[in-house]
This record gives structure tokens, sequence and C-alpha cells, in this order.
């Protein structure tokens, strides 16, 4: 129980506060904003967080998917563990830090909300570290996956290929999924790994330095790029179109080339806690 | 800032342009997906000549067995827009049907609701992920189809002083069409410049 009501409170921190590297970009960004409308927007969206947290109250309506990042010792079942989160999940349903937001899709029932559960073995015996990212459907529906060569993008297989289809999928979102974005970028893998490591990326914080000086090299011109598309706050044009890139580099197949692209709302939403 | 009461009239419309933003007094309906077909397959008298709001509010029941059109029964928690692109294909439809006036969502719509509305309507952005703050100025007056799921369903709310910024107005100016060619353009020299790193 003890463990429960742990895994409940990481629900309602993640799902009523914003991580303070968010928080600081966001009120960067505003500074920076010269048109009224994108910088009012900020100044919107930086009183909303402030409220949200004082009132313990969840920021956004679509509390999103949650996506849970579990590292336990073996000694933990692993069982047992997903039965705990899907009960506080349950909990947290009905207290109403979360939105029902688990569609079933043959009969288009709602049925509470679905976690999504990665285990890791950590070599540590006495810890249990469970990360939780709650990811909004708007961004989720903007994000995709794309393989190289792409002869419609002129995109070669290489990282400029890798660059094009990045700023391919920004473009296209426009204001769809609440940007400022904070963009996962995956390379290599089969498909649903290309997908599921773009989506880990988003719980790198933005002031994490990418140890690969290539990749960080890329993270910071993918920057400058998107910012320069002019897409600005929610869309409506402006200097900040993505808060942050954090990329990753893997192993492919001879024959594939894969890029994921994975896109959150400016509302990134994820959380941490280390039990002993 | 210009205060505009429900319903909005025709001179009301005609006066807004691109860019204004406006405080939104009295109600408004949230539809989505689910209700956009509904309203088309079935009809809805209530909503003529009013405001839809694409929202999925999250929404605190006070009481399961309580009469679900007694308002006191819920307590709206958080309700910011969702992303409106997707009830494109239903809008013009339900424009022609009950004469909606105004539209409120984020991310703007395509050039089929901008066509529909020349004349006789206006879309409204409001800030998406704004929902702790969006919930304070509205109060349920009732709710319909409630079987649809909690963010699907038909939220009749009353709302004060709801800010929001006039983004596609009835003279055929959109916002989002201004930002998207200028980002074409951009998007296009871009990715003709070679990435310099590796």
């Amino acid at each position: 129980m003890e463990l429960t009501s742990e895994i409940l409170s990481l629900i309602r921190k993640t799902s009523t506060e914003i991580p303070n590297d968010i928080r600081d970009a966001l009120k960067n960004a505003k500074e920076k904003e010269t048109n009224s409308i994108s910088k009012n927007i900020l100044s919107n969206i930086l009183e909303n967080i402030e409220l949200a947290k004082k009132e313990s109250t969840p920021i956004c309506q679509d509390t999103g998917v949650p996506i849970f990042y579990v590292k336990s010792h073996n000694s933990y079942s692993q069982i047992e563990l997903r039965r705990i989160i899907n009960e506080a999940i349950n909990i947290a349903t009905t207290g109403i830090s979360l939105r029902p937001n688990a569609v079933d899709c043959l009969n288009d029932k709602p049925i509470g909300n679905k976690p999504i559960i990665h285990f890791e073995e950590s070599a540590e015996s006495s810890q249990i570290e469970i990360e939780l990212m709650l990811k909004g459907g708007g961004s989720e529906n903007v994000s995709g996956i794309y393989q190289l060569p792409n002869t419609e993008l002129n995109a070669e297989r290489n990282m400029d290929g890798v660059r094009i289809c990045v700023l391919d999928a920004v473009f296209k979102a426009q204001g769809k999924g609440c940007p400022p974005y904070i963009i996962g970028v995956a390379i290599g893998g089969t498909i649903e790994e290309t997908a599921s490591l773009s989506k880990k990326e988003l719980m790198r914080s933005l002031n994490d330095v990418n140890k690969i000086s290539e990749l960080k090299m890329f993270e910071e011109q993918m920057l400058d790029d998107i910012n320069l598309l002019g897409i600005g706050p929610m869309g409506l044009g402006g200097k900040t179109t993505v808060l942050g890139v954090k990329v990753n580099s893997g192993i492919r197949h001879p024959a594939s080339f894969f890029v994921g692209v994975s896109i959150s709302c400016w509302c990134l939403r994820r959380q941490s806690i280390c039990l002993n | 800032m210009l205060k505009l009461k429900t319903p909005f009239s025709q001179e009301d419309i005609l006066k807004l342009n691109v860019g204004d933003v406006i405080l939104v007094n009295g109600t408004i309906f949230t539809a989505r997906d689910k209700a956009h077909k509904y309203l088309l397959e079935n009809y809805a008298e209530q909503i003529k000549g009013g405001i839809i709001y694409h929202c999925g509010p999250l929404v605190k029941t006070i009481n399961d067995n309580m009469n679900k059109r007694d308002n006191n029964n819920y307590i709206i928690i958080s309700a910011g827009p969702t992303t409106s692109s997707r009830m494109n294909q239903f809008t013009p439809a339900i424009i022609e049907k009950y004469g909606i006036k105004a539209i409120i969502g984020k991310g703007g719509m395509d050039s089929k609701v901008l066509d529909s509305i020349k004349g006789r309507g206006v879309y409204l952005s409001a800030i998406g992920g704004l929902g702790a703050l969006y919930a304070k100025l509205m109060k349920v007056k009732c709710v319909e189809k409630l079987e649809f799921g909690m963010p699907e369903a038909i939220w009749e709310l009353e709302v004060k002083d709801f800010p929001v910024i006039v983004t596609m107005d009835a003279k055929e100016n959109s916002i989002y069409d201004s930002v998207q060619q200028a980002s074409k353009k951009r998007f296009l020299k871009l990715i003709g410049a070679k990435f310099q790193g590796i």
C-alpha cells in the first residue's frame, strides 16, 4: 500500500507540476518574443503553470497516456509492480488527477486509463527508480517515423537527411500540437524500437548535454533551424517553436534507416521518484 | 478588450478581425469528434446559432447517482481546447445545419471551414494547455451524451470573460494560413541548405 501511495503522489505531481527546466525555458522564450500575441500566450502559459501548482489541479485537461519507466532489482516482482501501478492509476482516475483517456478501439467504449510500463533491471538492490511521463494526445498525433532515403524530401541516409525529417515533422505539425514543442529524435533501430527510443529522449532534462559531440552539435543546430520556421507559440507566429531537441543514435539493419520524431507539447509532464 | 455576450449577432461577427482578443460571456457547448457525428445524425435545438468549443474537459462528479441534468453535480477541474483540425471534415455541415456563429479551439482549421464561415462566423483560438486557468471561468449548465465518455460528451458551459483570440475571421483572413505560408518559404530554404556538422 505504501508503494501505491508513493506512485499516486508521483502521478498527482506529474499532472499538476511542470518540471523546472521546461518552466525556465518558457520564461526565456517569453523574454525573447517581440510580438504581442506570442508574448501574451507565453505569459498566460506561465500563469497557468503557477495556478495549477498552487491549487494542485491538472495543468491540462488532457492528462495524456501514462508512460512509466521502472528500474528495479530482480528481487522485485515485475508482475507485482505492474499490479501496483495499475492500482495507483485507477485511484488517480477516480480522484480526478487523471481524465479517463483509454478508449477500446473495437467498441469505442471509455475504459478509464491504461498505463504503458517499461521495465529495466537494476544492479542496485535497495532502490526502485520510477519515472513517469503523461503524454498528451495532440502532440502525439503530429509525431511520426520516417524512412531514409526519402525522395519526396530529397533526404539521404545521413545526418542531413535526419535534419530534413525533423524539420518536415515540425513544419507539418504547425500549431496543432501546442508549440513551443520539445522534440525527441531516435536514429536507427527497428520500427518499434525507434519510436520507443525517440519517446524516451523526452525524459532528458533540457539542460542535459549530449555526451556524443556530433549529436550535441546536431541538437543545437536543430534547435536553431526549427526556430527559424517562425511557427511560434500555439502556431500563431513567433521566435520560439521549440524549447529543446534531444537526439539518440543507435544501430540499424543495413537495409533500414529509421528516424523517429516524438513531439511533446510545451506541457511536458515528466517527474520521477527513487524509493529505498 | 472587447466583451461579447452569447448569442453573437451578425454585427458582432462582422466587426471582428484576426488578431483581436475578446472576452466571451454566456453559453458555449463542448464538442469533439464523436459529438460532431452525433450532432449531424441527430438534431440538438439548443446549439442553434450558438458557439462550439473543441474541448474534452476534466470534470469532477459529486455524486454518480444524481440526476445528470443537475448542474450542481459537476465541477470543471481543467478545460482547455483540443486540436480543431480533427473536426475539419464535419464543420462545414455543422455550420450549415445549426448556423453556428463561432468555434473555439486550437491549431486552426482548413480552407473549407474558412469558406463556410465567410460572412457569418469566426474561429477563435484558446491557448492549449491552459486547462486549470480556464476552468476558473466556467460552470457546467448541463451535460448530454455522457455515455460517449467524459471528454467526448457535450458539456453546456456558462463562461465568464473567457479570453480568446480571433484567428480566422468572416472576411477570409486566417492567421494560421499566413504563418504556414511564411514558414513554408523558410522550410524550403532550410531543407535546401545542407547540415555541415558530420
